[in-house]
């Protein structure tokens, strides 16, 4: 019987599962790894050639350079892990979730300040909430220029 | 005999430990926050227990993937705080009280709760930020403390009518050790937060104070609130409330076969939106 994964319909949001925990293994592993002073020195000095020597596939690899948090989720990260590499590039925990919605860390903080990100209409996938697939990226630089963006 | 005389819940925000460190409390985005805490401290002081029974979950820090432990106790003298990343926190070592961790250990494994025994663990701010909440920014915490880690980070995380019962096991751990030790249990983590997607930021303020409504009043119902719920409703990482469950389970008023006690006071409620990017929650029950 396959797992019961009833948060499949939660828009915006990947639950570290089973599945997503041996997807994301070794890039979590890594992430680990720079806990240790030596090696985030390592990463900063050369961040492919100390990738080159993880078990990572090259998605995983682009994904941690691009800094593309989504992308790293999707890819069996998860963000406690993830934030080794927010703190070794000295960022908080709020710019790191803010940088998955595309907002910028402003517009980010301010939503947070006026009592965070609404539930409605963001509860399950067919609704039309700004977590919905279909309102992404999210943020006013988008918001303003989408002819500039298809371009 | 030993007893628990009270519990605390809040929330264990990362920020909140950097703006203790870096002396920020008294500005306008912090100072509301840490407002709330401050009948806390006093009570806390008025209340010294013998032992703090901190039941918190650790974040990718003691526990990468190597080792993915449901529930772990912690049974060394020691523990130092951990370096996230961004440095250890300066505050106090954790100093422990092995003879009490053993005892519970015993009496709850036999129990049928499966622990794991862990004598060496760093301790990241899900521990040391709820401490400094409650005792600011002391040369020495008030008190032992036991850290008692869940998992609510890689699924499956337990269901919060396990962690009750689990807090039911606890207390009879607790009333049956000889030292008459006046034992406090805190259960940390949540409220609503989101830290990851496009639906990071998430908050739910009706939800999660129904959610505390309930967890007082009729905590046997709370326990039964599914995963989905909690992902849904407060966020995906608003799972941790899952840990305030063990808390509310080791209250006198709960047993689940035999005699009850009288319902819990509720000394102090507290709610504020935003902490970085979480809704922070306290409360203190004390039983009678």
């Amino acid at each position: 019987m396959a797992l019961d994964k009833p948060y499949k319909d939660v828009p915006g949001t990947i639950i570290f599962d089973a599945d997503q925990s041996r997807k994301g293994y070794w890039l979590n592993q890594f992430c680990t790894s720079l806990m240790k002073a030596d090696n985030r020195a390592r990463f900063k000095a050369n961040e492919r050639a100390y990738l080159d020597e993880w078990p990572l596939s090259e998605a995983q690899k682009q994904a941690v350079m691009a800094r593309d948090l989504n992308a790293c989720m999707q890819l069996g990260g998860n963000i406690y892990f993830l934030a080794r590499i927010g703190a070794t590039d000295g960022l908080s925990f709020q710019q790191m979730a803010g940088s998955m919605t595309g907002m910028t860390e402003t517009e980010y903080r301010e939503m947070m300040i006026r009592g965070g990100r609404s539930i409605e209409g963001n509860r399950h996938l067919g609704e039309n909430g700004d977590a919905q697939p279909q309102n992404q990226p999210q943020g006013a630089t988008h918001k303003a220029a989408p002819a500039a963006r298809k371009a | 005999m030993a007893r628990i005389s009270a519990s605390v819940y809040t929330s264990h925000v990362p920020a909140i430990g950097v703006a203790v460190d870096l002396g920020k409390t008294q500005e306008p985005y912090w100072q509301p926050l840490f407002a709330g805490y401050e009948l806390s401290k006093r009570w806390l002081e008025d209340n010294r227990p013998d032992v703090i029974f901190l039941v918190y979950n650790d974040h990718a820090t003691a526990f990468s993937l190597d080792i993915i432990p449901t529930f772990a106790i912690g049974c060394a003298a020691e523990f130092e705080p951990a370096d996230e990343g961004w440095g250890p926190r300066p505050v106090p070592k954790v100093i422990g009280h092995p003879e009490l961790a053993a005892h519970i250990a015993q009496s709850v494994i036999q129990d049928d709760f499966d622990l794991t025994l862990v004598n060496r663990m760093p301790v990241d701010h899900g521990l040391t930020v709820p401490l400094s909440l409650m005792c600011g920014q002391p040369q020495a915490w008030p008190c032992p403390v036991i850290p008692f880690h869940v998992n609510v980070v890689q699924y499956p995380v337990p269901s919060g009518r396990r962690c009750f019962q689990l807090g039911q096991a606890i207390r009879k751990a607790v009333e049956s050790y000889d030292e008459p030790l006046k034992v406090q249990i805190w259960g940390t983590g949540g409220m609503s937060h989101q830290l990851q997607g496009a639906r990071a930021g998430l908050i739910n303020r009706e939800w999660d104070n129904a959610w505390l409504d309930q967890l007082i009043a009729d905590p046997k119902a709370c326990a039964d609130v599914p995963h989905i719920d909690y992902v849904r409703e407060a966020g995906s990482e608003g799972i941790e409330l899952v840990m305030w469950l063990i808390a509310r389970g080791a209250m006198s008023d709960v047993n689940a076969d035999g005699a009850r006690g009288p319902a819990p006071t509720v000394r102090h409620r507290f709610y504020h939106v935003p902490a970085s990017n979480t809704a922070v929650g306290h409360l203190i029950l004390e039983n009678n």
